[in-house]
């Protein structure tokens, strides 16, 4: 069907055209992200406060300095296994009252675990602010757990490894990847745990973990909404500031040692109906490195990656999905992703799903040819100015929800991170050059620092079906 | 803590309007202001924000998946999906760097009941924006190319759900419960379906659907009615007036009670279970939202979470909804749990059925359920996206302009009694149908 153009449409065209240059300037005039309020309580609690007057709403959140990576060893899930058991009362608010008191307010709550970092939040009216600050801040050092309500609970996060694992291959080989591919950093393991750790993990080890690290000093409160920061300080102070600051134990991130040769890994599985092929690399993040050199260095690389990452495999135009699903149809999807907000290394993964009768082979060789020819040619100047303008368009979008502002400030202080970084994250950003973009690429794409990863149809399996 | 919720098969725009409505503000105030905008016959509904510099819309169009020809399943995504993939004078890859290189997301999706196009835009390229969201509405091109990639990739999700244990037990569920109806048939189309859908069957499809009588429009953000007026016009004048009428007719749900096995090779079994629901105009809507929120709704409170998970460890998700589409409803819920207890699972949640159908609620929960109805319902519009498609549903649905006002009094007047007369009239436990998918053990078929 071909409708006739409107002549208002064809003026339209035009300035269509013309913005495409003058597009570029509107990046640099919004340096500003969050603009976020912080203070900090005498007992260590850092406090983000990011004002949002549209809807009278607020979104509390506490986040952990704790998760997986920091599990002592045969151990592993008891970050997330204490995650569940923080929604079974303390010695002051019996169980099953918060969650209780949250739904009766018509609130939402949940959290959360991750490998750097465990967090808790209320979704509420304006109005009950107060109250859930006093539920969170008790269950910040009253816990209290009884044997019953561990086994229970042990039942329900087996049933969730099921669900998020063992009903998944494409998780089950994440899992064999991650162990192939860090030799040394905690990200080996599996969040959720392996399950026959999960099945020893007792009540004193929870509790122990949880005296350990759940204290003001090793968290972060970041308040979204309907509030201001003179108004949020007097109540933080009553709820969360009469709570002993607490030790942070010494802590170091165990560090990767030199990487002598690639990693592959494979899954047949009769329950897998489409092949996927990806390689995940180790690259630097924000806080990676042995020595504050290295750090620094790692800090610096981090920019000038999310640039590359989004032009080698972000969306339809990258190059990835460019050569490999429009112009050689080897595959069905391709793309590639890097997020730099973690303590530890970073993962910078490429992935592609071949078309029918394509092998993991060619998509492999065709994955290959397109990085080699980056390595050797670099990138254009329209497509790093390309790639920037899109990242920073996403900074101004990110203002629109409350749930994101507290998603970025939350994580990237609980990482060591300040909110400066996340301020200045636009400038950073907007500086990042072609040749920066085309070098931080080529210093990371090491085949030894690599796992390569193959999920594969058991044969036959798909005419079974 | 966190509860996974597969929706992926119900995300219809009246499920958005079901839950986003349900769950739902302090009677006191309607949490953001809505005002008509009308330009040469294009109605708009706009909440007007300028806190920052973007304008969100969300158009949709009424008749969604579920209207696509017998033969033709996959037909309404597909043509969605090939919107930004080329139109006017643009071909597919111009097209999308145009959109890329103005940082515009422009988006395009089907559901049962309705197609949506949304578009997020900065301010300052809205006229560009704008543009070419009329181009990829009126005059998409459908180039060979594209067709033929966007088949590949849709016929590849078609095989890659048969490795989800949840979208292979959504798709057992609907064939069950709607056999001969449109809603029974995969809304992804079937690898067979996809091959024969051809560019003559994609025109035709925008001919007749994306229509100025089938459409409606959100828009929130940084525009004024002012500004939003020519834009309304510019870009939704060209299209047709009238769309073609759709053939969906209404349908009860084929909930007989059994329980259905479908074996694959899988620890866990994930089940389904539904039975006949309440349509978005029953008078009885908001009672039986009480209702749902008591048994199973949004909350960690519910009978069934606290029954399946809290107390027994069966599970780690599990829920019940109310999904109310166009042409039929449904009551339904979802929970996994390993295939060893898979019997008494199943045999809790219909015991939980029973005894609320029996015995009702009682007035604590009554009362707590009302609260956290309104208390909810302003948390739903925390960001310009889901506004707008509140703002879209609110007219797909006939709601009114002043819903906004008079949804949380329509909350409060729930009484015990009509909570009461509706448990007992809407839970049908003999029709309490169960999907279940994995290998599981201790089922007695008959309930």
């Amino acid at each position: 069907m071909v409708m006739p153009i409107m002549p208002c449409a064809k003026a339209s065209l035009r300035i269509l055209i013309l913005s495409l240059a003058a597009a570029l300037w509107w990046w640099d005039a919004r340096a500003q992200v969050f603009e976020p309020d912080t203070f900090t309580l005498d007992n260590g609690l850092r406090v983000v406060v990011v004002s949002d007057h549209r809807v009278p709403v607020v979104t509390h959140m506490v986040w952990y300095g704790v998760g997986a990576a920091h599990e002592p060893p045969g151990l592993s899930g008891i970050a997330h296994f204490l995650e569940h058991m923080m929604f079974k009362g303390t010695e002051t608010v019996e169980p099953g009252v918060f969650s209780r008191e949250v739904a009766r307010i018509g609130g939402r709550e949940n959290a959360f675990t991750s490998y750097d970092f465990t967090g808790y939040f209320q979704t509420v009216s304006r109005d009950y602010l107060e109250m859930v600050m006093r539920l969170e801040a008790d269950r910040m050092t009253n816990l209290t757990i009884t044997p019953e309500q561990v086994e229970v609970e042990r039942q329900v996060i087996l049933e969730e490894r099921r669900q998020r694992v063992d009903n998944n291959p494409p998780a089950i080989l994440a899992e064999l990847a991650d162990a192939a591919l860090f030799l040394n950093a905690p990200y080996r393991r599996p969040v959720i745990g392996w399950e026959h750790e999960i099945e020893a993990i007792s009540r004193d080890d929870l509790l122990a973990f949880y005296r350990d690290w759940y204290s003001p000093a090793n968290a972060v409160l970041v308040v979204v909404g309907d509030i201001t920061a003179d108004d949020l300080r007097p109540m933080a102070e009553r709820h969360y500031g009469i709570i002993p600051s607490g030790d942070v134990p010494a802590w170091q991130f165990p560090q990767e040692p030199p990487h002598a040769g690639p990693r592959h890994a494979e899954l047949f599985d009769e329950r897998v109906q489409e092949p996927v092929w990806s390689r995940t690399y180790l690259v630097p993040s924000y806080r990676s490195g042995v020595s504050a050199g290295e750090a620094a260095a790692s800090e610096r690389l981090a920019y000038p990656l999310q640039v590359a990452v989004r032009i080698l495999g972000g969306g339809p135009t990258s190059r990835l999905y460019q050569r490999l699903v429009v112009q050689d149809g080897l595959a069905v999807t391709a793309g590639a992703f890097y997020s730099p907000t973690v303590l530890g290394p970073a993962r910078f993964v490429v992935h592609a799903r071949p078309r029918p009768g394509v092998t993991l082979e060619q998509i492999e060789a065709a994955v290959e040819a397109v990085l080699a020819e980056i390595l050797d040619s670099g990138f254009t100047e329209v497509e790093v100015d390309r790639a920037k303008r899109r990242l920073l368009a996403d900074a101004v979008f990110a203002r629109d929800s409350a749930d994101t502002a507290a998603q970025v400030l939350g994580q990237t202080l609980a990482i060591g991170l300040s909110v400066e970084d996340v301020e200045a994250w636009p400038e950073r950003i907007g500086r990042v050059t072609l040749e920066e973009a085309g070098a931080a690429l080529g210093v990371v794409i090491d085949r030894n620092r690599s796992v390569t990863t193959w999920l594969r149809p058991a044969s036959g399996s798909a005419a079974a079906l | 803590m966190s509860r996974s919720r597969n929706t992926s098969r119900l995300r219809t725009l009246v499920l958005v309007v079901a839950v986003v409505l349900a769950t739902g503000v302090p009677a006191r105030a309607e949490p953001v202001a809505v005002q008509r905008v009308t330009a040469a016959g294009i109605d708009a509904w706009l909440v007007e924000d300028h806190a920052n510099p973007l304008i969100t819309v969300h158009v949709a169009f009424r008749g969604g998946a579920a209207a696509d020809p017998d033969g033709k399943e996959g037909l309404a995504r597909m043509a969605a999906a090939l919107l930004t993939e080329g139109a006017g004078p643009f071909g597919s890859q111009e097209f999308q760097l145009r959109l890329e290189d103005l940082a515009v997301r422009l988006n395009a999706a089907a559901d049962l009941d309705a197609v949506s196009v949304t578009l997020q835009t900065l301010r300052d390229v809205h006229e560009e924006a704008f543009l070419l969201l009329r181009l990829a509405l009126t005059e998409p091109r459908f180039d060979a190319e594209p067709v033929a990639r966007v088949r590949s990739q849709m016929q590849a999700a078609v095989r890659r759900a048969r490795e989800s244990p949840g979208a292979e037990t959504s798709r057992a569920f609907y064939a069950t419960l709607f056999p001969d109806h449109p809603y029974g048939r995969p809304a992804r189309g079937t690898e067979v379906s996809l091959a024969t859908i051809n560019t003559t069957d994609l025109r035709d499809f925008v001919e007749r659907r994306l229509a100025q009588d089938a459409m409606v429009i959100g828009v929130v953000g940084a525009v004024t009615p002012d500004e939003l007026k020519p834009l309304l016009e510019d870009t939704f004048a060209a299209l047709p007036a009238r769309a073609a009428p759709i053939e969906v007719p209404s349908v009860k749900p084929a909930a007989d009670g059994d329980t259905i096995v479908v074996e694959r090779p899988f620890p866990q079994s994930t089940i389904a279970f539904g039975q006949p629901g309440v349509t978005r105009d029953d008078p009885d809507y908001y009672a039986a939202q009480v209702v749902n929120h008591v048994l199973g709704g949004g909350s960690f409170v519910s009978r069934l979470f606290q029954q399946v998970r809290e107390e027994r460890g069966l599970a780690y998700s599990i829920y019940s909804s109310l999904v109310p589409f166009d042409h039929s409803a449904l009551l339904l819920g979802r929970a996994s749990t390993a295939n060893a207890q898979a019997g008494d699972t199943i045999a809790l949640i219909r015991q939980e059925w029973q005894r609320m159908a029996e015995h009702g609620l009682t007035p604590e929960e009554v009362a707590e359920a009302k609260t956290y109805l309104t208390g909810s319902f302003p948390l739903n519009f925390t960001s310009s996206d889901r506004i707008a498609g509140i703002l879209a549903a609110m007219q797909h649905l006939d709601l009114g302009i002043d819903y906004l006002q008079r949804r949380n009094t329509l909350v409060e007047a729930v009484t015990l009694e009509q909570a009461n007369r509706v448990a007992r009239e809407l839970l049908r436990p003999k029709q309490l149908t169960m999907v279940v998918l994995g290998q599981p053990e201790g089922l007695d078929a008959s309930p």
